[in-house]
């Protein structure tokens, strides 16, 4: 299963990015072969538009889940057609290297 | 002057078909066009009829005002019987609609999750597997989370004023209080800096 989760920086050390459509990076992590990629988000940006554009983007990846702070009133719908799960965390200070840690509980 | 812009319908839970074809020996034979049942029609017929709701609990159902509802409910027998008579096809596609899932909060982790697979109940916490979960009601407290953590910026590009993001509205469509021109989102390296400060 693919997890996508959005973070401030390109490292492990990075935060969790508390916007969706304009994140700095999406890190796409496979719970099976435990691989991640980094990808930096072309609508950083943008001015208008930011999260659906983001949500093609994550969704060309096939993935089930999206870590983020917060969600937008546009993305909701699309992501819930899509049947992507989305989750919510309020932590701002979390680093990417733990939020994995708790994923792999 | 263009017509009011239509409330978005709140539906649980697409159909499980995508439509309806007639059978027998008369179906076929005239190449009539399909009828198209929008998903707010299926959603208001399945609310009334076999949910077996008022006209006014189903419309708190669906986020419509009940008059609303009743003409879209009209529409979706008008379509049908239409479909019935005239031996045409039923698809069931389109419509201003948005799909609902519920919400749930872990205690544990302190996330907020929804379940996108509505069949299947939810027991454990998708990030940190905890059984804390409870269910969570997103559109009443929703506000005050998203409130206090949005710290993005409207600013003119006119005059150079900055005001607070407001959840939900568009940048390009605030109008700056001090010289009255459009305002845009400000830049993000600019917003890394008032982050910082």
């Amino acid at each position: 299963m693919k997890i996508a989760i959005t973070s401030t920086g390109n490292t492990l050390e990075s935060t969790l990015d508390q916007r969706f459509g304009r994140c700095a990076y999406f890190v796409v992590y496979d719970t099976e072969s435990k691989a991640m990629e980094f990808i930096p988000n072309p609508n950083k940006d943008a001015e208008e538009g930011a999260g659906p554009a983001s949500v093609q983007l994550v969704a060309s990846r096939n993935v089930n889940k999206i870590i983020s702070g917060d969600f937008g009133m546009k993305i909701k719908p699309i992501l819930d057609s899509l049947k992507i799960q989305m989750i919510i965390l309020k932590e701002p200070k979390k680093k990417i290297k733990e939020i994995i840690e708790t994923l792999n509980h | 002057m263009s017509p009011r812009i239509k409330v978005l319908r709140k539906v649980s839970n697409p159909p499980v078909i995508k439509g309806f074809k007639p059978y027998g020996p008369e179906s076929g034979k005239q190449n009539l066009e399909f009828v198209n049942l929008l998903y707010e029609e299926y959603e208001a017929l399945r609310l009334s009829d076999y949910n077996i709701l008022n006209h006014h609990q189903a419309s708190v159902m669906m986020g419509v005002s009940r008059p609303t509802f009743t003409r879209i409910y009209a529409s979706a027998l008008h379509k049908i019987a239409k479909a019935f008579v005239e031996g045409r096809q039923i698809s069931i596609e389109g419509g201003k609609v948005y799909f609902d899932s519920d919400w749930y909060h872990c205690k544990k982790c302190g996330c907020y999750f929804n379940n996108p697979e509505k069949e299947k109940p939810v027991a454990n916490c998708p990030l940190c597997g905890s059984q804390r979960v409870d269910k969570f009601d997103y559109d009443n407290t929703y506000e005050d989370i998203t409130d206090k953590h949005c710290e993005d910026l409207c600013t003119c590009p006119n005059c150079g004023f900055e005001q607070k993001h407001q959840y939900g509205q568009p940048c390009s469509k605030q109008i700056c209080p001090q010289c009255q021109s459009l305002m845009k989102r400000k830049g993000s390296p600019n917003c890394k800096k008032i982050k910082n400060q």
